[in-house]
């Protein structure tokens, strides 16, 4: 009897949490409140299949309670030993289905509804952004602008209180366009997922998948991997800015000039000193390389190989230019990286990784260098 | 002649258990292997508990406390695949090996050698799970089985040595419970006394029936899987590899056709148990038993072509996503017919509150919970939002917690007075019972909150907003870990002693659709119905 008073306790607690307004609410116990149309219809149904879930399990709670604490021996109820041969007893194996029936194509009549607006993508896309998933951060290409963003984790004195919800570069995206998400990895499965705006598909290598949404209200939105993508799962936080029009253009004018500053210098036949390539190899070791093997350059011991004093890192400059360009052949987390970065990108990197952390070869590893290995 | 083999006959029945270690490890006889299968399911309840307390004592503050990203989740995986294959799956075996002979009235068990061979993988088999985790603290193993217990490609191609011992732990149990089904399904529907035809035998037996026959489907092909995954790391196949030709997503398929009817298996005998226990407590035979032996049979039906539920967000055609999601949502047919019979098998009886019928109507309760977070889950869009989060985890630890373990749990303290001839102390059973039950729903019902808030799966640390959820998990945890000393406790004491059981030691055991376990004596001799007994 007191156990179901403790389930009755517990049920309701979960109503009240439930239906009490779930924006107000410090602690979030429902889905986030929704700002886009698919995600508003899935909360819909979330709540749809709630309040069902909640009448049944009522409905459960209540019988089972009954029976408890009617037919019991210790009041001196005597077994009904035909019940089960009463008409109720015969004919309830139809009954029931046909009941539970009703209500599971109440569902899926709403369900199927939902899922052709998830898959129908025929209508013109405002935006294309490719999100590429690997291990461990999230990059994103802007398909019509030809702009790539690439998105790593804040440090915990950097995120404080989103520290593991926040990133250095976010996804910034307009309001009120219809954005289209395609959706693949580069080593593993990863899962892309920001509840309020955009649902889950998983990147998956060798595929993609697609999602699409309309952003309805600006603001800052925060998800994270959702498929298990190994050692760094839990570190790669997703954030999304949606911002007006306007703003969207003007960022994306600013980033499309530096990247064209950037590919000038990439493609000059400037001879670059070694503290320049530091510098900038810096950057791109912290953007593109430092989940791995880690800020000081020691790796992670039995997953991922130091670099500082590392065979490759001090030995000859071809092995090392041949591991960061083409990946390793023998351990597949190490990706292969001529594809994504530029050739001053490349000689920067190379040159910081084998003057860094005392590695100090001296070397200077210059774009032409790169080039002529790509011919 | 046939006084001579009478004689022969006679000599093995009066020797009684051989002495020593050759009992046990050349055991051929239904009741010492099922005591060994129940055995090796409690070792590895604590070696499986064990995990989960340490996942909760991580997951109790954010920030990384006492594992490192790696090592946590493979202790998310081995904890799953300890808790399936090393806990639910002995224990059923276990009660099967004990009460099915004696319910359904043969001397053993259909092939007793091979039932040998069956539990002796199983050790073997455990050994090797537990190495797969132990390599990782040998220098140059690689990185540890990180990927939970789906296994999934291109991750499980990255991992080290820990996978490879892995994969050939699966395949020895597989071979194992393979070989046990065909053990017991030879079992029911050949060695059957006379008078007992299939429509009255036991719920229980007819539970093992349908899980007997689920495994020998679905093992072999997750062997399969699991072997295609091993040439893949090691003979470069490239089965699971885009860049070769072959597809990631092919293995999600192979596993989850095993990994859903696999629910089943775990679910299903637990069902049969409750068949017992509730008639047993309310006194009145079982409320539509027909419907209920054939509305199992739907489930397994049904069970076997539903898998790709598991899997909405790889990106599958509408059509295909449409047929999986109703094929899912029809599921609740079997099972609220089943909840909805046990109900009215207590309705108009006859109650009296057991520790096996306290677990009996928390199953229904919770099990219920589980099923209706399952229609939930069902529901394509919906899942879109749900899929990899921690509702998911509450939704399959109420499945699989009150659905399969408690079950066994009923059933263990059903049959302690058939197998030890002693009865356990009803005031320890009820306080495990409470204990368990409440430090459970303190465990996982928070999770569905920090799943709807947005908390992925497999992580070993979290964003702050989701703390007050975890403490309150990780506190009932604990608890709920520790019960488990009591329940310990009370195996023993009760087998070591305690009020001598009569042969009948529940009341209402005789009505309806009985085993004829309850026809011998407490504890039953070594060897039972040697000649076939009569059934009115």
């Amino acid at each position: 009897m007191s156990k179901s008073k403790s389930f009755l306790a517990s049920i309701s607690a979960f109503l009240l949490s439930v239906f009490a307004s779930p924006a107000s609410a410090e602690y979030a116990l429902n889905l986030p409140e929704p700002v886009a149309p698919l995600t508003a219809q899935m909360y819909d149904l979330h709540m749809l299949t709630t309040k069902i879930a909640t009448i049944i399990m009522v409905i459960v709670i209540g019988l089972v309670t009954y029976a408890i604490l009617r037919f019991r021996k210790s009041k001196g109820f005597e077994a009904d030993q035909n019940f089960h041969k009463s008409a109720f007893g015969t004919w309830s194996w139809i009954l029931v289905p046909v009941i539970v029936l009703g209500i599971d194509l109440t569902i899926a009549g709403s369900a199927i509804d939902a899922l052709n607006q998830v898959e129908d993508y025929s209508q013109k896309n405002d935006v294309t952004v490719k999100v590429i998933g690997s291990q461990w951060k999230w990059t994103y290409e802007y398909m019509e602008d030809d702009v790539r963003v690439v998105s790593n984790m804040l440090s915990k004195e950097e995120a404080g209180e989103h520290y593991l919800r926040a990133v250095d570069n976010p996804l910034v995206l307009p309001v009120g366009k219809r954005i289209r998400f395609l959706h693949t990895a580069s080593d593993v499965l990863h899962a892309w997922w920001v509840p309020e705006i955009v649902y889950k598909k998983d990147s998956i290598p060798g595929y993609i998948n697609e999602t699409w949404t309309i952003i309805e209200k600006e603001g800052t939105y925060r998800g994270q991997c959702a498929e298990n993508c190994g050692t760094g799962h839990a570190f790669m936080p997703i954030v999304v800015e949606a911002v007006s029009q306007d703003k969207y253009d003007a960022w994306m004018t600013e980033k499309k000039s530096a990247m064209q500053v950037a590919a000038a210098e990439a493609s000059s036949d400037k001879t670059w000193t070694l503290e320049e390539l530091m510098t900038r190899g810096e950057q791109v070791y912290n953007t593109n390389c430092v989940a791995c093997h880690q800020a000081n350059g020691e790796g992670v011991p039995g997953a991922f190989p130091a670099l500082k004093g590392g065979p490759i890192a001090t030995g000859p400059v071809e092995g090392h230019i041949d591991m960061v360009m083409n990946g390793s052949s023998k351990n597949p987390v190490m990706a292969a990286w001529a594809g994504a970065l530029n050739d001053l990108e490349l000689a920067a990197l190379i040159t910081y990784e084998r003057n860094a952390w005392g590695n100090n070869t001296g070397d200077v590893i210059q774009p032409s260098d790169i080039k002529s290995v790509r011919k | 002649m046939s006084a001579v083999i009478h004689e022969a006959h006679d000599d093995g029945h009066h020797d009684g258990p051989p002495a020593g270690f050759k009992r046990w490890l050349y055991s051929t006889n239904h009741k010492d292997i099922g005591t060994m299968y129940l055995i090796f399911a409690l070792v590895m309840l604590f070696l499986g508990g064990a995990m989960a307390m340490l996942i909760r004592v991580e997951l109790f503050m954010p920030g990384l406390q006492i594992v490192e990203p790696d090592f946590y989740n493979n202790l998310v995986t081995d904890h799953a695949l300890i808790m399936v294959f090393g806990l639910v799956m002995p224990a059923a075996a276990g009660m099967a090996n004990w009460m099915i002979p004696m319910m359904i009235g043969a001397p053993d068990m259909a092939l007793p050698r091979m039932n040998n061979m069956s539990f002796w993988l199983l050790p073997a088999a455990a050994i090797l799970l537990v190495s797969s985790m132990a390599v990782q603290f040998i220098p140059g193993t690689g990185v540890p089985v990180n990927t939970g217990w789906t296994l999934y490609p291109p991750l499980s191609v990255q991992t080290g040595l820990g996978m490879d011992l892995l994969i050939f732990s699966v395949h020895l149990l597989g071979i194992s419970s393979i070989m046990a089904s065909i053990n017991i399904v030879t079992t029911i529907l050949n060695m059957r006394a006379p008078g007992m035809p299939l429509m009255k035998m036991p719920l229980f037996v007819w539970a093992w029936l349908f899980t007997g026959l689920l495994l020998i489907i679905i093992m072999p092909v997750l062997a399969g899987g699991v072997t295609m995954l091993l040439f893949d790391r090691h003979f470069g196949t490239s089965f699971f590899d885009a860049a070769g030709g072959g597809d990631p997503v092919l293995f999600q398929h192979l596993f989850w056709f095993f990994g859903h009817p696999e629910v089943y298996v775990l679910l299903l005998p637990s069902i049969g148990v409750l068949g017992l226990v509730i008639p047993t407590f309310s006194r009145k035979p079982l409320f539509g038993y027909k419907p209920l032996v054939f509305f199992m049979g739907f489930l397994f039906a049904l069970g076997l072509v539903v898998w790709a539920h598991h899997q909405y967000t790889i990106g599958m055609s509408l059509g295909a996503t449409t047929y999986f999601m109703i094929g899912t949502i029809l599921i609740s047919i079997p099972v609220g017919l089943m909840i909805f019979n046990f109900i009215f098998t207590m309705w108009r009886g006859s109650m009296t509150f057991e520790t096996p019928m306290l677990f009996a109507i928390a199953i229904i309760l919770m099990f219920s919970f589980a099923g209706v977070t399952g229609v939930m889950l069902a529901v394509v869009p919906a899942d879109l939002q749900y899929h990899d989060t921690y509702f998911v985890v509450a939704h399959f630890h109420y499945a699989l917690i009150p659905g399969a373990v408690f079950g066994l749990y009923a059933g263990v303290f059903y049959w302690l007075p058939k197998w030890t001839g002693h009865m356990y102390n009803e005031t320890h059973g009820k306080i495990f019972f409470w204990w368990t039950t409440l430090s459970f729903n303190l465990t996982f019902f928070p999770q569905h909150f920090s799943g709807l808030a947005g908390m992925p799966r497999r992580i070993v640390d979290y964003n702050i907003q989701y703390i007050e959820f975890n403490q309150i998990s990780s506190i009932g945890g604990i608890l709920f870990g520790l019960s488990h000393l009591l329940f310990l406790y009370i195996i023993i004491k009760t087998v070591k002693g305690g009020e001598k059981a009569t042969d009948k030691p529940w009341e209402g055991a005789q009505i309806g659709t009985p085993g004829l376990e309850w026809t011998l004596p407490s504890p039953p001799p070594f060897h039972s119905f040697t000649t076939p007994p009569q059934i009115k």
